[in-house]
């Protein structure tokens, strides 16, 4: 990985290109929490 | 130990795609394929998006053991010309990256598919990744020419793990599915050394025709693909499968014979290639009817899996099992 305060622009665009695919996988890792959530509380609610 | 740290490290920097070909997404697709069918195959009601996060997560699961795999075996990837172009051995990744993607993933993947599906499924799943990323990867493949035989059960286990979030269990037909890819494995696999040996012998990894000769290794692939096939048609009597399920494997199955009989009577294997070209896969003429066989291998085993989604899909009949 390069320093961010001296990389060139090749290196810039892979270091954002990185950041930008964990952002994403974060954010569906968060979705998927979410949505396992209402399934399971609504499972939980038809059965009484 | 792996030697991926005295790898020489490449100045181009590392792109996202480079992490995404640690998780080798071809394997995962046909994970993904496989589990799926067992999924399926159990006919047990799970909820759709249950379902589609435990498949993601055998996939996640999958990709992690391969990260970890590629982490291990940067060195003799290295030597490789089949794999010298990967993340690690051509310098794009560093070895302890890959490492932590691997046991992140591993973790992430095993943890959410025990807390929304089940605990038996995880459990499987972990066993599958540390089987291949520990038994087969570090242990197995460096040290017996029966490395893929036993390390095959990896690869063979995606449909039980399928078939277990679904239902929790894991029955005799689970196990059969996972029981054919097993044996599926080495006549696939011993098929393309044939043709490949000198890549694993100069990395010095023992595969069969390395360590016992293309003779020997010819001859065992008639006898895996001579237990193999009867053991395809099983299904069709147990319960999972049906008339069409029959007639592909039977079918199928004679063809399989057959290229297995061309390659235990051919000299694939034994001829030194004189020419040194990069093609990947590139076949030497005699080495034909091993190529055959490899490819039909992957045909067979395709169609097997994708005939049982159809018949349970499209609910057609099939016999009486247990």
């Amino acid at each position: 990985m390069s320093d961010p305060q001296n990389e060139g622009p090749v290196d810039a665009k892979a270091r954002r290109g990185r950041n930008i695919a964990l952002a994403l996988g974060l954010a569906l890792f968060m979705v998927l929490v979410f949505v396992v959530t209402i399934v399971r509380l609504g499972a939980s609610t038809a059965n009484g | 130990m792996t030697m991926s740290s005295a790898l020489p490290t490449s100045r181009a920097p590392a792109r996202w795609q480079d992490f995404l070909q640690l998780l080798k997404p071809r394997v995962m697709s046909l994970v993904v394929f496989t589990a799926i069918t067992g999924m399926v195959c159990a006919e047990a009601p799970i909820n759709p998006i249950l379902g589609a996060i435990a498949i993601l997560c055998i996939a996640v699961g999958a990709g992690a053991s391969a990260s970890l795999n590629m982490w291990f075996d940067a060195d003799i990837d290295a030597k490789m010309r089949r794999t010298r172009g990967r993340p690690v051995p051509a310098g794009r990744v560093q070895g302890a990256d890959a490492l932590a993607l691997g046991i992140v993933l591993s973790m992430f993947s095993i943890m959410l598919l025990g807390m929304t599906v089940n605990w038996l499924a995880a459990g499987l799943l972990a066993f599958t990744i540390v089987f291949y990323a520990v038994v087969y990867t570090m242990w197995l493949k460096r040290s017996t020419p029966q490395n893929i035989v036993i390390g095959g059960l990896a690869g063979a286990l995606p449909p039980v793990i399928g078939w277990a979030a679904a239902t929790g269990t894991v029955p005799f037909n689970a196990w059969l599915l996972c029981a054919i890819i097993f044996m599926w494995t080495p006549p696939h696999f011993w098929a393309l050394s044939l043709y490949t040996s000198e890549d694993y012998e100069k990395a010095g990894v023992p595969m069969m025709p390395v360590v016992a000769g293309a003779k020997s290794t010819r001859k065992q692939i008639l006898i895996y693909s001579l237990l193999f096939t009867p053991l395809c048609l099983v299904p069709a009597f147990t319960g999972l499968g049906g008339m069409t399920y029959l007639a592909v494997a039977a079918g199928g199955g004679l063809i399989f014979l057959v290229l297995a009989w061309r390659v235990f009577k051919s000299r694939a294997g034994d001829a030194a290639d004189p020419r040194q070209d990069d093609g990947l896969y590139d076949v030497k003429a005699a080495a034909k009817d091993a190529r055959n066989l490899f490819a039909f291998s992957i045909l067979y085993l395709t169609l097997l899996f994708a005939t049982l989604l159809a018949e349970h899909l499209l609910d057609l009949p099939v016999f009486g099992g247990f």
